[in-house]
């Protein structure tokens, strides 16, 4: 069962480019597991290290020692393109991320985000630019995202509201699952089914009538 | 009494709507779900934790294609988290009785290249994986689209999905398609005028007489990279074409129940006045085959031309374009065509049908691979590559010096051991040039098979209307 969550403070990561691709943050040979172990290892792993596994130097921001821990980040348009891997948001969280800030995500990404408490948060281009450059003046300026309230707050106290699928908001603010919900709605789904035969039966050929 | 006109997606969606109430979303009833080894276990074990079984193993079929090798199946497989990874699927589909292609199955193959051969795809649809490129099925006028492992679980456990209804963008292509340009190029087009965001929270109709003139695989090639222009789907309204295609096939209806399905697929195409939320017109008269040259599909140039520089795109994607170049070790400004390479994969979801494959051999017949370039071509199933074979296709490729393997998804994806060399150039029939997708600093040009073909013979990005003898592909002169 997923624990609640309501609200979270912390520093921000901030990475300004768009179109990041869930190959980049977990690729593909890091889908051969079974379970979800090891995946904060995985996380951006391209970018961290050389096709001969060094470490790059310098270290990339998720390897910098003042970013350990931090939980929010700032990134460019339509984050989470491509492949439709959940090993994309569980690598985010398994490292620590609780939400992230664009101006747009891809649908399949913000969809299984969603799934795993992970916010994705999204900002006007405008309310985008300002916020690269309050990073880029406060680098250890301290952010809250409160989900309960839809707000993020910004270090001097400002705040802003967001928008958020009212239904995935209150799924994780209570720590709902979403399976369990469904199965509450059984009886509707034995009457569909009645009233709508299968269309196929992968278990056997159609006989001809 | 007169109803509202509907489109194709809202005719399948309304007829697929178990409940719904204010607030949430809906709960929308899963005809066909199709399971691979990569992104399901973590489903299964949810299922078993949960003390639950899967819901309707019948509407339920599972392959192995990610991570499964390319090489002499009586191999043992060497990479032992694969190894184990297909293990899993093969445990994970005994246990809940679910049908399963693997190893050394002559149905096996790529999840999205199967369900269509095996007559499971069919008009009116939902159909769902976990996996991005479901959108092929759209091709046969399915709402078919990518889940993530929690919505896999879902529908094994409910045979539906929790789901908002998607607005609706249609995608006109009007006119003939000149002779060398194809599907691929057509889909490429499209990304690279909307981008790889421009159809977020949309799903496509492609409409218009170059996508009716399509044949069923092209018109999969097309479908299957809706998700690179931001669609989750991307919808054909089924005809004659996709009866032609189906009639015969092994899980489509038979005798009486062909001829009732047919008259309701007939019902699904988009009512006249029907509208849409976006829509773009295309000239397909226009359009020239297409190549990638940056680091996501939306940075493609018809092959005549430049790699743009970072000076004439507009700020916001200047640094973008810059770490692109950087990225693939490319000069701004300099030509697409003539870009040196060192492999060429024809395979994968995209264009590793027989036709893309027929495509190829059209180019490779009676050449030879350029000296000193790596060849892959990998047929996108295991009937696929037995059609192939039969027609000699194979006896094309390997006199031409390139290597012909069992089916799988292969460098697309570049998990199960083919895969670029960091910093070498690929060009590839696949559908995404991502940063390392196609391994580890991996520099990917995307293009058609007809594309990738003729680039094989000179060992450079080569418009494949400069060669003698090109048409477009085979199958349309064929019909
Ligand atoms: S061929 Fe490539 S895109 Fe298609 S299913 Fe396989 S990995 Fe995904």
């Amino acid at each position: 069962m997923p624990e609640p969550f309501v609200k979270t403070s912390s520093r921000v990561i901030s990475i300004p480019r768009a179109n990041i691709d869930t190959d980049q943050i977990c690729p593909a040979r890091f889908l051969k597991i079974t379970d979800k172990a090891g995946l904060a290892e995985a996380l951006f792993f391209d970018w961290r290290f050389t096709p001969d596994g060094e470490r790059r130097q310098p270290p990339s921001f998720i390897d910098e020692p003042h970013n350990a821990g931090r939980q929010i980040l700032l990134v460019g348009d339509n984050f989470g393109a491509g492949s439709s891997r959940e090993h994309a948001p569980w690598a985010l969280r398994a490292w620590g991320i609780r939400a992230i800030l664009s101006t747009g995500f891809a649908d399949i990404f913000r969809g299984n985000a969603l799934k795993n408490a992970l916010l994705p948060i999204v900002v006007s281009p405008e309310r985008h630019a300002v916020l690269l450059a309050l990073v880029a003046a406060d680098p250890d300026g301290e952010w809250a995202v409160d989900l309960e309230a839809q707000q993020v707050i910004l270090p001097g106290g400002d705040a802003f509201s967001f928008e958020i699928d009212p239904f995935a908001r209150t799924m994780i603010l209570a720590g709902t699952d979403e399976i369990g919900y469904v199965l509450t709605k059984l009886p509707a789904i034995e009457a569909w089914e009645a009233a709508h035969p299968a269309r196929v039966d992968t278990r056997s050929e159609p006989a001809a009538r | 009494m007169a109803e509202r006109p509907r489109t194709l997606v809202e005719k399948i969606w309304d007829g697929h709507v178990v409940w719904s109430e204010p607030g949430a979303p809906a709960i929308l009833a899963i005809d066909l779900h199709l399971v691979h080894e990569v992104t399901s276990p973590q489903a299964f074990t949810g299922l078993r934790e949960r003390g639950l079984k899967v819901r309707k193993p019948g509407q339920t079929v599972a392959t192995a294609d990610h991570s499964i090798p390319t090489l002499d199946p009586s191999l043992p497989i060497a990479d032992e988290l694969a190894a184990k990874q297909l293990r899993q699927i093969e445990e994970n589909c005994r246990e809940f009785g679910i049908p399963f292609h693997g190893k050394g199955d002559p149905a096996r193959g790529i999840v999205h290249v199967i369900g269509p051969e095996l007559g499971l795809t069919q008009p009116g649809m939902t159909i769902v994986c976990g996996d991005s490129h479901t959108a092929t099925h759209g091709a046969f006028g399915a709402l078919a689209f990518g889940i993530g492992t929690s919505e896999i679980e879902m529908v094994l456990a409910t045979q539906t999905l929790l789901q908002r209804k998607p607005r609706t963008f249609q995608v006109r292509i009007d006119g003939r398609l000149q002779p060398g340009v194809g599907a691929k190029d057509m889909i490429l087009a499209l990304i690279a005028r909307i981008g790889i965001g421009g159809g977020t929270g949309h799903v496509f109709e492609y409409s218009g007489d170059a996508i009716r003139a399509l044949s069923m695989e092209e018109r999969m090639t097309v479908c299957n990279m809706s998700v690179e222009g931001g669609a989750r789907a991307g919808l054909i309204a089924p005809d004659e074409t996709t009866f032609g295609y189906l009639e015969g096939r092994k899980f489509a209806p038979r005798g009486a129940a062909w001829e009732e399905a047919v008259a309701r697929w007939r019902a699904l195409p988009s009512d006249d006045g029907a509208t849409y939320d976006r829509t773009i017109v295309i000239d397909g008269e226009t359009l020239e085959p297409m190549v990638t040259y940056g680091t996501n599909p939306g940075m493609g140039v018809p092959v005549t031309g430049r790699i743009p520089s970072p000076a004439e795109v507009e700020p916001a994607a200047r640094a973008d374009l810059e770490h692109a170049l950087a990225y693939m070790g490319l000069e701004p400004g300099a030509s697409i065509a003539g870009q040196k390479l060192d492999v060429v994969f024809i395979g994968s979801c995209t264009n590793g049908r027989i036709e893309d494959l027929r495509a190829a051999a059209s180019v490779l017949r009676g050449r030879r691979v350029a000296s000193g370039l790596r060849v892959l071509v990998v047929p996108g199933s295991q009937q696929v590559k037995k059609q192939a074979e039969s027609e000699g296709l194979h006896e094309v490729f390997k006199a031409a010096g390139a290597e012909w393997r069992e089916s799988g998804c292969s460098m697309c994806i570049a998990m199960n051991g083919d895969q670029l060399e960091p910093g070498q150039y690929g060009i590839s029939t696949s559908n995404r040039n991502f940063e390392g997708r196609q391994g580890k600093g991996s520099r990917t040009f995307l293009a058609s098979p007809l594309t990738a073909a003729a680039s094989a013979v000179t060992g450079v990005v080569t418009d494949p209307r400069t060669l003698p003898g090109i048409t477009r592909t085979t199958a349309v002169e064929a019909r």
